[in-house]
């Protein structure tokens, strides 16, 4: 039960931030790419032509830290990892790209902030 | 802004280097990186830190943080840097005008509640920030007393952060109560009228204080060895405000401020045990280098108790300080310099079994044993102890005497007007002390009277004495005539010393 509602928030989270990301012109290429080593929230390509990957946290509330502070060093190499088996897939290694990470913070009066940060590697 | 600096000071030593605690906050994931070579103790400041903003109800910036401590060559250790990185940190973090802190020194290590503790090494600190022209210095309440011996350099003392951040912020402080500051005179626990009888061992130590000579006591258990090295302190003059901040210094960086006052006028009295270590003895340490007994007992008495059963290296270790009155350290970090010109008392039993006295009829050792053990002691260090004095167990005539011995503060007016006399004489010289003298000036200038001369010259005819042993007699005969009042030794002065010397030339 627990498990479901945290999915929702999940999923909330990553709705909301690629809202954001097309609001900044940026185009959506990929929702929830999966491959045995993990999972990519969003891939999205800026008008600059460079590809974006994107970890979205979302939290409702800060009892367990900052959002960002899930995010090590291990994790962050992993996105790495991951974001090259994308390109590879897709034939576009040697292409421009960053890893970004969003956070969202869901206040319990229903409202939400999003702190987005760009090429964090 | 998110890139502030401020100040602290690293010590190697007892030397001072000012650092700069550079902060800058960047985008990025949360991350905390300490640049400048920290030991443990200070990679450990990120968590103190942290915990202490957080504790304060101040923001930690959930971003990259990046301290830098420069100059980055420097190794730095310790955990004074903590409230010099949070200030920094926090002024980066915009919440502090930048130029209030950027020439301040701050010294001070942080608990999780955002209350600054005391760290080692205040003074040396202070002395180095004065000599790079810094105005202002925050340290910990605790360590204000030590501060306040520094003049000419505004010392403010915290106890919070909250204290700290309250006066950047506003300009508002609660100006700490001067603490009393005055040097205290020396300890009145101690008195030489507890020991009683052993007459010969009471002129000895005032030997010792008075020409600075060493001194090894030898004698059975419960004879009073301990008692009187322990004594030698309350006869000594009171130091001079040079000398006592030498000391504190010293003390500081040791952090042993436990039974000695950073005011304190007394001479240390430094009392390693006999498994000592040589590291122990002399100073040293693989990542931070601290300064050894014989520098902590600077200024004033090294006391070995069981001297024989001292490892050999350990003692001999001592030979070279005895010698430069400095110490050099040499690590890989560099060499340091701490200063070690103490007063070396040694006490050792006769034997194995202590009770070798008078004709030996109740010790159990054989007469090897007996032998071997005070040649544990080594020539060459041997050959820089001036006395030899047997201190006798206490008769009963002794005991049974109600009325006390004499004071100290009898003793250490002679030692002073003693010490006074010599140093009148030596005017243009080098040294100071009697047992300073050069042996070419004991040939030249400071030869005795000719009779006495011609005692000494019969004692080396026979081989009673040696070369060396005419001279150290010498040296402690001057010593005598200085507290007798004689101008020069005479044959009386001579053959006192010569007894003193106990007549063994081990």
């Amino acid at each position: 039960m627990q498990r479901k509602s945290n999915q929702r928030t999940g999923a909330f989270g990553e709705e909301e931030v690629s809202k954001y990301l097309v609001h900044h012109n940026a185009e959506i290429i990929e929702r929830n790419w999966r491959i045995r080593e993990g999972e990519i929230d969003i891939i999205a390509l800026y008008p600059s032509g460079v590809f974006a990957f994107i970890e979205v946290k979302t939290r409702s509330s800060v009892a367990f830290g900052h959002p960002f502070e899930a995010i090590n060093r291990e994790k962050a190499m992993r996105m790495q990892r991951l974001a090259l088996g994308w390109l590879a897939t897709h034939g576009c290694l040697g292409c421009d790209y960053q890893i970004d990470v969003a956070a969202v913070l869901i206040a319990a009066n229903g409202s939400h902030s999003i702190e987005y940060r760009a090429s964090v590697l | 802004m998110s890139l502030a600096h401020t100040k602290s000071v690293a010590l190697l030593g007892l030397d001072g280097h000012v650092v700069t605690v550079e902060v800058d906050i960047a985008d990025g994931l949360p991350m905390y990186s300490l640049l400048g070579l920290p030991d443990a103790a200070l990679s450990e400041s990120r968590d103190r830190v942290r915990a202490a903003i957080v504790n304060c109800s101040e923001i930690w910036p959930n971003r990259k943080v990046t301290v830098s401590l420069s100059p980055a060559w420097l190794p730095k250790s310790g955990s004074s840097f903590d409230l010099a990185i949070c200030i920094a940190l926090l002024s980066a973090h915009e919440t502090i005008s930048p130029d209030a802190i950027a020439d301040v020194v701050f010294l001070g290590e942080l608990s999780l509640d955002g209350r600054i503790r005391s760290v080692r090494g205040v003074l040396p600190a202070l002395i180095a920030a004065q000599k790079a022209g810094i105005k202002t210095v925050v340290v910990p309440r605790a360590n204000f007393q030590e501060a306040q011996l520094m003049q000419g350099i505004e010392i403010i003392a915290m106890e919070h952060v909250k204290q700290v951040l309250r006066w950047l912020r506003t300009g508002e402080r609660e100006i700490a109560d001067e603490i009393e500051f005055a040097w205290q005179p020396t300890d009145e626990n101690l008195d030489f009228a507890d020991v009683a009888g052993q007459p010969q061992a009471r002129l000895a130590a005032e030997i010792a204080a008075s020409g600075g000579h060493h001194l090894l006591l030898i004698g059975p258990p419960g004879a009073g060895k301990t008692m009187i090295a322990e004594r030698i302190p309350t006869i000594l003059p009171a130091l001079t405000i040079a000398q006592a901040l030498e000391v504190t210094a010293v003390h500081s960086i040791s952090g042993s401020f436990t039974n000695r006052s950073p005011t304190s006028l007394t001479a240390p009295i430094i009392s390693p045990h006999h498994t000592t270590t040589r590291v122990a003895m002399v100073g040293g340490g693989a990542h931070v280098i601290k300064p050894g007994a014989c520098s902590l007992a600077h200024n004033g008495v090294l006391f070995i108790d069981e001297a024989p059963e001292c490892p050999s290296g350990v003692l001999d270790s001592l030979r070279q300080p005895l010698e430069a009155g400095t110490i050099t350290i040499a690590r890989s970090i560099g060499n340091l310099t701490f200063p070690a010109q103490f007063l070396l008392v040694l006490a050792a039993n006769p034997c194995p079994c202590g009770k070798f006295t008078g004709r030996g009829h109740n010790c159990t050792c054989t007469s090897l044993q007996v032998r071997r053990y005070l040649n544990r002691l080594s020539g060459p260090l041997m050959d820089r102890i001036d006395m030899r004095v047997h201190v006798d167990p206490v008769g009963r005539v002794d005991m049974a005497r109600t009325d006390l011995g004499e004071s100290s503060a009898d003793i250490r007016i002679r030692v002073i007007a003693a010490r006074a006399i010599a140093q009148a004489r030596f005017g243009d010289y080098s040294w100071k002390l009697n047992s300073h003298i050069p042996s070419r000036a004991l040939r030249t200038v400071f030869q005795p009277q000719r009779q006495a001369m011609n005692f000494l010259h019969d004692e080396l005819d026979k081989e009673h004495i040696t070369a060396r042993g005419l001279h150290k007699i010498i040296r402690v005969s001057w010593t005598l005539a200085d507290i007798a009042g004689h101008s020069i030794p005479t044959l009386e002065d001579v053959e006192k010393a010569h007894s003193l010397r106990g007549g063994i030339e081990l």
